[in-house]
């Protein structure tokens, strides 16, 4: 099961390093990591994206409550909540594709946010599988390079990780 | 006050009454030890290698209730240190590592002895820090002993720049701490302990297994108490040993892969389980899912919630710290009109009684040749089952915890997490100068011995007049055990050759030596030794080169597949 787990952490050197290096230690995967500072700059917030038994995830949310950084720890899948990722894509845009990548992109709400004679960088936001299906609506041979930040969380209505 | 970085440090380990500190000078710490030599509350003990310095305040945190002190320069210092801190860590020992750095200017650039001591250690302290200004030592110290001390303890390290040591900062030692991000939880939740009590009034087959946290939080009044009080066997893991009293009739021996036939058959067979204390580690409950074949109630107490449910589901977890929620069990217990059903209680013992007539820890007695067991077996009685012991890892680790009964807490020191060979005599330095004038006996084997042999020189230094039993059998014993069960007698790099003659190393270094080579020599020489109070004596015993560890749980087996003897095999 995939699960979208939130962690408020000191906004200390090396905090990341802490929480990466449990991963890593114990074997647990990690499909996506999200880190910046909160409102209150001596916290940051982190979103991971992390798949497991139940177990598996119930024991990541204890590891990680136990590093000492650590202040808070939620697993936001467990209740209604909102994912938003955002990618920067380089297509090649030429000929009659530049009409076509406008096309797609406005479809998908995406916004093109640097222009050249012969490339677009479209600039989208979505959940994961928005994200996925705007890559595979496009021609493939057509794209030149992607960036993506990972998913950030956040719960629905009264929902709130705060201290 | 306006004081230098290194006088801050030395004050803050003052005014945390620090009793010793174990460790090595060099470049990065100089100013450090500077100021160790201008004052004399706080003692440093000089060892011969910075292993030896974390497992010896690795140690005297074991045999005591304090926070053992290292104290280490950067680079190779650290490095060598790191077997001792993960050792530490892996047996949740409270410890603060002060470690040298190189100049905050110098960090990143390769500089001499540098490494990256905060990222090296990560994987194996609770918690580590690296002070960038002197103002923030005396606060970091004071936070590094909190954290080691409270919650599930464990190793701190506090990574200190050489230029950081020699800046100046106004000095005031914090009275308390506050960590929004760090609150150890003590009391256990009063619902799930309601629950707890109930199963154990309904029990008919209870049994109560007992780790090393009720060793490291001082409960074991409160644990024998709850023994007695429900009329339940008890087990201890092999680091939970003196936890409860292993001479008592309701203590049934260790558990796993080395324990008890009696002890692992009551684990599997018992219908409702109290865990106080431990873990359910690999080498306690065998296979996991054949520890979960018998359908049975789990009452799981720990500190740790990540203890919890790690690898057998239990049914009632109770996260807190143990002496709290012990009182609360037992309060409960008290003021409970039900009484546990005598009639059950009394087939289950009848049950446990003829487990125990199997007598699983007997062993085929020689006029030859030395049994290492009965070594111990001597140890146990010349010394009245009251000394300290420490082992190093092996064989003879294994025969110390079944055959010298422990009958008091914080008596058995050995490394039971991560199986550090070599740890006996520098364990034993920590605990000599932790009890002075108490016997201390280092269990050990050629093998391990010779893994920090080095430190004999540290001991004749500060007076340590160890015993040093060296179980000799000139294999390093569990290798073999394993390569002539699991690969047909292939023993691959287990035989010792070229051992060095052991009483005359001892002598070189100023110490006593003796071979012992006739069971009937054994007793006599014990007895010699510890009648020499203030020398160390190395008692090199030749022992029986093909005795095994009995009973045995092979790896991946269940906890009841126990192979009980070689007639078995």
């Amino acid at each position: 099961m995939r699960h979208v787990i939130s962690v408020l952490i000191e906004n200390e050197a090396g905090a990341l390093s802490r929480v990466s290096g449990l991963f890593s230690a114990r074997g647990y995967n990690i499909e996506s990591l999200t880190v910046a500072p909160t409102e209150d700059v001596s916290l940051s917030r982190m979103t991971i994206i992390s798949t497991g038994s139940d177990d598996i995830i119930e024991q990541i949310t204890k590891q990680l409550n136990k590093l000492i950084e650590v202040v808070k720890v939620v697993d936001l899948s467990e209740a209604a909540h909102v994912e938003r990722e955002l990618m920067l894509i380089k297509v090649r845009a030429t000929g009659k594709d530049r009409e076509e990548l406008k096309r797609v992109a406005d479809i998908f709400r995406g916004r093109i946010i640097d222009v050249t004679d012969s490339t677009y960088v479209i600039e989208l936001t979505g959940n994961t599988t928005k994200l996925d299906s705007f890559v595979g609506a496009i021609d493939a041979s057509l794209i030149l390079e992607t960036v993506r930040t990972g998913v950030c969380g956040i719960g629905r209505g009264d929902r709130i990780l705060r201290l | 006050m306006l004081l230098t970085g290194a006088e801050i440090v030395v004050r803050c380990l003052a005014e945390e009454k620090v009793e010793y500190v174990f460790g090595y000078p060099g470049g990065a710490v100089l100013y450090l030890y500077d100021e160790l030599f201008k004052q004399d509350a706080v003692r440093h003990v000089l060892v011969r290698h910075e292993q030896a310095a974390l497992h010896a305040a690795d140690a005297y945190s074991r045999s005591t209730d304090r926070v053992g002190v290292a104290l280490v320069t950067s680079g190779p210092g650290v490095t060598n240190a790191i077997t001792g801190i993960a050792t530490a860590y892996m047996d949740s020992i409270p410890m603060v590592i002060i470690s040298g750095q190189v100049p905050t200017a110098a960090i990143g650039q390769d500089a001499f002895q540098e490494c990256d001591t905060v990222g090296i250690t990560r994987p194996c302290v609770k918690h580590n820090f690296l002070v960038k200004d002197a103002k923030d030592i005396a606060s970091t110290i004071k936070k590094a002993f909190y954290i080691a001390k409270t919650g599930r303890p464990g190793p701190v390290l506090v990574d200190i720049p050489k230029d950081i040591t020699i800046a100046k900062a106004e000095y005031e030692y914090p009275k308390s701490v506050t960590m929004r991000s760090y609150n150890p939880i003590i009391k256990g939740h009063q619902g799930q302990i309601k629950k707890a009590v109930q199963l154990l009034l309904d029990a008919k087959r209870p049994m109560i297994y007992a780790g090393g946290g009720v060793i490291l939080s001082d409960c074991s009044e409160q644990l024998t108490k709850l023994v007695r009080t429900l009329g339940a066997p008890c087990t201890n893991t092999l680091m939970g040993l003196g936890a409860y009293p292993a001479t008592d009739r309701q203590f049934v021996g260790m558990l796993g892969m080395h324990g008890n036939y009696e002890a692992n058959m009551a684990m599997q067979y018992c219908d409702v389980l109290i865990a106080v204390g431990a873990r359910f580690d690999d080498r306690v409950i065998g296979n996991p899912a054949d520890f979960a074949r018998i359908a049975r109630k789990i009452i799981h107490i720990d500190i740790d919630p990540s203890s919890i449910s790690k690898r057998v589901k239990v049914d009632v977890p109770i996260v807190g710290n143990l002496p709290d929620v012990l009182d609360d069990i037992l309060r409960l217990l008290d003021g409970s009109a039900d009484r546990p059903d005598q009639e059950a209680l009394g087939e289950w013992w009848k049950q446990i009684e003829e487990w125990r007539r199997r007598d699983c820890l007997k062993y085929k007695q020689s006029d030859e040749i030395i049994k290492p067991q009965f070594v111990i077996e001597k140890l146990w009685e010349v010394t009245k089952g009251d000394a300290f012991v420490t082992s190093d890892v092996g064989q003879h680790q294994m025969w110390a915890a079944q055959y010298y009964k422990f009958d008091k807490p914080r008596r058995w020191l050995n490394s039971g997490g991560l199986g550090t060979m070599g740890v006996g005599i520098p364990y034993g330095i920590g605990v000599q100068l932790a009890h002075p004038g108490s016997p201390v006996a280092v269990v050990t084997g050629e093998g391990s011995v010779q893994m920090n042999i080095q430190e004999l020189s540290t001991c004749k230094q500060y007076r340590i007049p160890l015993k040093i039993c060296s179980l000799n059998n000139r294999y390093l014993g569990m290798v073999r055990q394993w390569q002539e069960i699991i690969h047909g007698n292939r023993y691959s790099e287990s035989y010792m050759d070229s051992l060095p003659d052991f009483p005359k190393l001892a002598e070189a270094y100023g110490h006593v030596g003796m071979r012992i080579e006739k069971p009937g020599d054994v007793e006599g020489a014990l007895r010699e030794a510890f009648k020499r109070k203030n020398d160390l004596v190395f008692l090199d015993f030749q022992v029986d080169q093909t005795e095994n560890v009995y009973p045995m749980v092979m790896g991946g087996k269940g906890l009841t597949d126990m192979i009980l003897s070689s007639e078995d095999l």
